[in-house]
């Protein structure tokens, strides 16, 4: 049976993506950034996942505003690389795997998570920067991709704590499946960010670490954590953390941390990476 | 006829954000529909080309549209515009992301970037409208 063996928490600030495609990573201020995650791209080309679930958020690519999701999943063969207005980022073309994903559907509405079903997007940096970061630049992505997209765009983002219940029926729902698959799946965006208005560039590294702490410890205290506080202590787009608590629900209960990574600034963002292996 | 509604949500006494809610994205569905027009090479030609002739073809409101044509960032977000979809205004005008976020904040690039490399912006005095009282 597909089993899920581990967790990624990671950011997805699109700026990493540029300084990867115009070859800035040796520069001083990104060098002690992917020195950072050189030990998260080792682990997982031993760990060799056949399929990754990344959940992650859209951001005006995929979707306009003509329809916004809260949970999207994709059962396409194929994802095509967003243009997000400065031409797309020249990364592989994102393959999918439709039968898992058409599996994933049934189960989650049969589990009471509506769930809707996408079968053509764009993908966007929310996406690609989580796969250039830990595979870094292949000519093909070496693993098959189930992308989930989630709506932190426009408040309310779905609570914490549907997300991480929306993580424990994904983890049901992947055991249920026949084929022998390691699945690694990944919770993308923040960590503490604000990104508009006067009070731009907040960053809580207090809160951050907090959150990365209770992760590997106390998830169930994380996911009472209330839309107002992500906005008022981390900052506005700092509710995209709400996504590594479907991660971290589709853990199971027991995790060991392997590994743990923090880092100010990629723009304005803090940047976090964790790896959770189920136990 | 909709009046005001006395309703303040809790967010709203965060200083210095405007949270995109389901009301503010009502009102800036046509102006981030126009935005959402600028991911293609050729709309962004076409409203470089003709400004005032291009935001026309969208039934966003005059406030919006001078908002637009001023790059006043802060005054889009207030009125409705999501900040990622701005971004597509300043990526076609050749900007980053980080200049807009810059000019949000009234600072230079340049002092935007150093306080991001110190660590970024403190939450200290910046939570609730009360905290941040005659601070600015």
């Amino acid at each position: 049976m597909a089993r899920i063996i581990a967790g990624v928490g990671t950011s997805h600030t699109p700026a990493i993506g540029a300084a990867v495609d115009l070859g800035k990573t040796r520069e001083p201020y990104w060098q002690p950034l992917f020195a950072g995650y050189e030990p998260a791209k080792a682990w997982i080309a031993k760990a060799k996942p056949d399929v990754v679930i990344m959940v992650y958020n859209d951001h005006v690519n995929g979707f306009d505003f003509k329809i916004i999701p809260t949970f999207a999943l994709g059962c396409a063969e194929e994802f095509a690389i967003a243009d997000e207005g400065w031409g797309a980022r020249p990364v592989p073309s994102v393959k999918g795997h439709p039968e898992l994903a058409s599996h994933l559907i049934q189960s989650l509405v049969l589990d009471e998570f509506d769930i809707t079903i996408v079968n053509e997007m764009v993908v966007d940096h929310g996406l690609t920067v989580p796969l250039t970061l830990l595979f870094g630049t292949p000519q093909a992505w070496p693993v098959r991709v189930i992308p989930l997209a989630v709506n932190v765009i426009q408040y309310p983002a779905p609570t914490g704590h549907r997300c991480y219940c929306l993580g424990k029926a994904i983890r049901r729902a992947v055991a249920s499946w026949h084929e022998d698959l390691k699945v690694v799946i990944f919770g993308t965006g923040g960590m503490s960010h604000q990104i508009q208005g006067p009070r731009a560039g907040l960053v809580n590294r207090e809160f951050d670490t907090d959150f990365l702490n209770g992760l590997s410890q106390d998830p169930e205290r994380l996911s009472s954590i209330q839309p107002l506080e992500y906005l008022r202590d981390a900052g506005a787009e700092a509710i995209e953390l709400v996504m590594w608590l479907i991660m971290r629900g589709a853990l199971g209960d027991k995790v060991e941390e392997i590994y743990r990574f923090y880092h100010v600034p990629a723009s304005s963002t803090a940047v976090g990476n964790i790896i959770l292996e189920s136990r | 006829m909709t009046t005001e509604n006395p309703h303040k949500e809790a967010y709203e006494d965060i200083p210095g954000t405007w949270v995109f809610d389901a009301q503010r994205a009502r009102k800036g569905y046509h102006l981030n529909e126009f935005l959402y027009s600028l991911m293609k090479a050729e709309n962004r030609k076409a409203f470089l080309a003709d400004e005032p002739g291009y935001t026309l073809k969208f039934k966003m409101t005059e406030e919006q549209r001078q908002a637009v044509l001023a790059r006043n960032w802060n005054r889009l977000l207030e009125l409705g515009g999501v900040s990622y979809a701005l971004a597509k205004l300043a990526f076609t005008d050749g900007k980053s992301y980080q200049f807009m976020a810059s000019q949000m904040t009234g600072m230079t690039e340049k002092e935007y970037v150093e306080m991001m490399l110190k660590g970024g912006r403190s939450p200290e005095g910046w939570r609730t409208r009360a905290e941040r009282q005659g601070k600015d």
